[in-house]
């Protein structure tokens, strides 16, 4: 009796082995074909076969000479970075108001960021480019890095976090006399550290692979960041398949690294952003 | 003196985000439902002036705006499937196994690789002359013998399943087939299957209260019942959220995947309702028009939105 179940969860076991295999290796087969294509000629690309003849590794190296792809990596890093940075800041900060200050007026200033958060990205995008072009700052860094620092999601995200720290921590600090900065930084900042991690990977990955915003935003090659000169590279040079996933595979690096290191935080962000409160 | 302080204290902490959030976000809505009654197109400066609900008379009679909501409708139809898979996939995962974490990892590869480098990879894919997906279906065709079927045209295609016509609202039968729209589907159900939906599952079925199952599996319930009587109604705030969040992203989706793969194409087949208003606002300059769209897009939303919450309320989970 009792080795009949053992079997039978042995054949379960394969089962879902199976099914998980089969789903992973669909997932994974376009990155592989992605990465051999990235060694092959451009000859063999179009020509029935797997492997590449003979692995043309130069293909890295001539993406750098066609078209400045250490500089689009450069804005694409450069970008991210600077969102990411102020995204996280601003977005402690005013989480800590809303979850651990008392002031009148907060659960409907709350109410009004959790309002926005519905509204479709593109009716903010026309009024966000014309202030843009009003200020002057249309194909400039700052254009690209301050309109996407202000998040209303990041907000959100930290509080929920944050309004699950015990009182108790914040009324002793009170009560040995620190000031709110001292609390917000020694109290609640160190607790709240993979909140931050979560949301700063996440702000990290998205703003990384942001396409829309830098797409009518900028105009000059030296300011484009990779999404944008991606795009340029494959619609305004030939088509050199083996070249643009040449760089394509370049241009994945950063978010894998960032995901391995960071993938229990992520994950967990992604989970706790579902949590409504 | 000390009580002004305290009251005054959330302030500095508040500001900066505040300030960034009423420039960037708050403003700007209200800023957009004020264009959307005027004429404001950024080739005639100055010549802005308010012209009432004109926008949005002129949108309902636009065969071009209705064809981009099919659109965008159809492109949604994939999202059953991504869901019903993401929510098999977190079944499977979550049992104590080897490799378990690793699997996990690898399903989430496309969810956090940058959407342009994807899309311009499958757009290979697709090819339908050198690409490695139809030679991968005339190859199993010719070695069981049909060595003269083609695969589809995929991108450039403008056939259907269900013979939706192009230029008109309407069906055609000689639309028949599989297009760019079903090729749009296929990756979005390949590039969402192992992202956060899974993530979700697998959060909400560590929930599942597993003392529960065990007496059902006692008294005798299989593994379908098991299922149906109690893990999916314990899933269903989780079902619920990622339907919502689901439908939220599929009206608003399609600018990348039309812009990257397709600009649209074939004969406006791919371009949904957000990349109709990118096409109005950035390539046709009229922003008031555009602004109107964008309100009316906001609109769908929050109806289905409240559809899902009437909805998922009188099924008694939420």
């Amino acid at each position: 009796m009792r080795s009949s179940v053992k079997t039978q969860r042995n054949w379960t076991l394969l089962f879902v082995y199976i099914i998980l295999g089969l789903f992973s290796i669909t997932t994974l087969i376009p990155f592989l074909w992605m990465f051999l294509t990235s060694f092959k000629s451009l000859q063999e690309v179009d020509k029935p076969g797997i492997l590449p003849h003979q692995w043309h590794k130069e293909n890295y190296g001539e993406v750098f000479k066609q078209i400045p792809f250490s500089q689009y990596y450069l804005n694409s890093f450069l970008v991210a970075a600077w969102v990411t940075f102020l995204t996280v800041v601003t977005s402690a900060m005013s989480a800590f108001a809303f979850a651990r200050m008392t002031w009148k007026g907060r659960d409907q200033v709350f109410l009004m960021y959790l309002a926005t958060m519905m509204v479709p990205g593109v009716v903010t995008m026309i009024p966000n480019y014309a202030i843009i072009v009003r200020l002057h700052l249309l194909d400039s860094y700052t254009g690209l890095i301050v309109p996407a620092s202000f998040s209303a999601f990041g907000t959100f995200l930290l509080r929920q976090f944050m309004i699950s720290i015990p009182k108790a921590l914040d009324e002793a600090a009170y009560l040995d006399g620190a000031s709110p900065w001292r609390t917000f930084w020694d109290v609640i900042m160190p607790i709240a550290k993979p909140g931050l991690a979560a949301l700063g990977i996440l702000t990290f990955l998205g703003n990384y692979g942001s396409f829309y915003w830098p797409l009518i935003l900028i105009k000059s090659d030296s300011l484009r960041t990779l999404p944008i000169g991606m795009l340029n590279f494959d619609g305004n040079y030939g088509r050199q398949t083996n070249l643009i996933m040449a760089a394509g595979m370049m241009s994945l690096i950063p978010p894998l690294l960032l995901f391995l290191i960071g993938q229990k935080q992520l994950l967990k962000g992604i989970q706790m952003g579902a949590v409504k409160g | 003196m000390k009580r002004r302080l305290t009251r005054l204290a959330p302030l500095p902490f508040l500001l900066p985000n505040l300030v960034g959030f009423m420039v960037f976000t708050a403003g700007p809505v209200v800023f957009s439902l004020a264009s959307s009654f005027t004429n404001w197109n950024l080739q005639r400066p100055g010549q802005t002036s308010l012209i009432g609900t004109q926008n949005f008379t002129e949108i309902w009679g636009d065969p071009k705006f209705w064809l981009s909501f099919i659109n965008t409708v159809y492109l949604m139809l994939g999202i059953p499937a991504s869901i019903a898979f993401s929510l098999w996939l977190a079944i499977l995962l979550n049992r104590k196994m080897k490799g378990n974490e690793t699997l996990k990892a690898l399903l989430f590869l496309p969810s956090v690789t940058s959407g342009v480098a994807i899309m311009i990879l499958w757009k290979n894919l697709y090819n339908p002359d050198f690409g490695p997906i139809n030679a991968a279906i005339e190859g199993f065709f010719h070695s069981v013998g049909f060595g003269n079927i083609h695969g589809p045209q995929w991108l450039s295609s403008t056939q259907n399943p269900l013979s939706l016509d192009v230029e008109k609202v309407g069906l055609a039968p000689k639309q028949f087939g599989v297009g760019a729209r079903d090729a749009l589907n296929l990756l979005g159900i390949w590039a969402a299957i192992g992202g956060s939906n899974m993530l979700l599952y697998l959060a909400g079925l560590a929930n599942v209260p597993e003392d529960l199952i065990e007496a059902a599996q006692v008294d005798g319930a299989g593994k379908w019942a098991c299922f149906r009587k109690i893990t999916w109604p314990q899933l269903a705030p989780t079902t619920f959220f990622i339907v919502v969040m689901s439908i939220i992203g599929g009206l608003q989706g399609g600018f990348e995947t039309a812009r990257v793969m397709t600009n649209g194409g074939p004969s406006g087949t791919t371009t949904t309702i957000a990349y109709y208003i990118y096409n109005k606002a950035f390539e046709a300059y009229q922003i008031g028009y555009a602004s109107a769209v964008s309100w009316l897009l906001f609109a769908i939303i929050l109806v289905f939105t409240i559809f899902n919450w009437k909805f998922g309320q009188t099924e008694g989970t939420v």
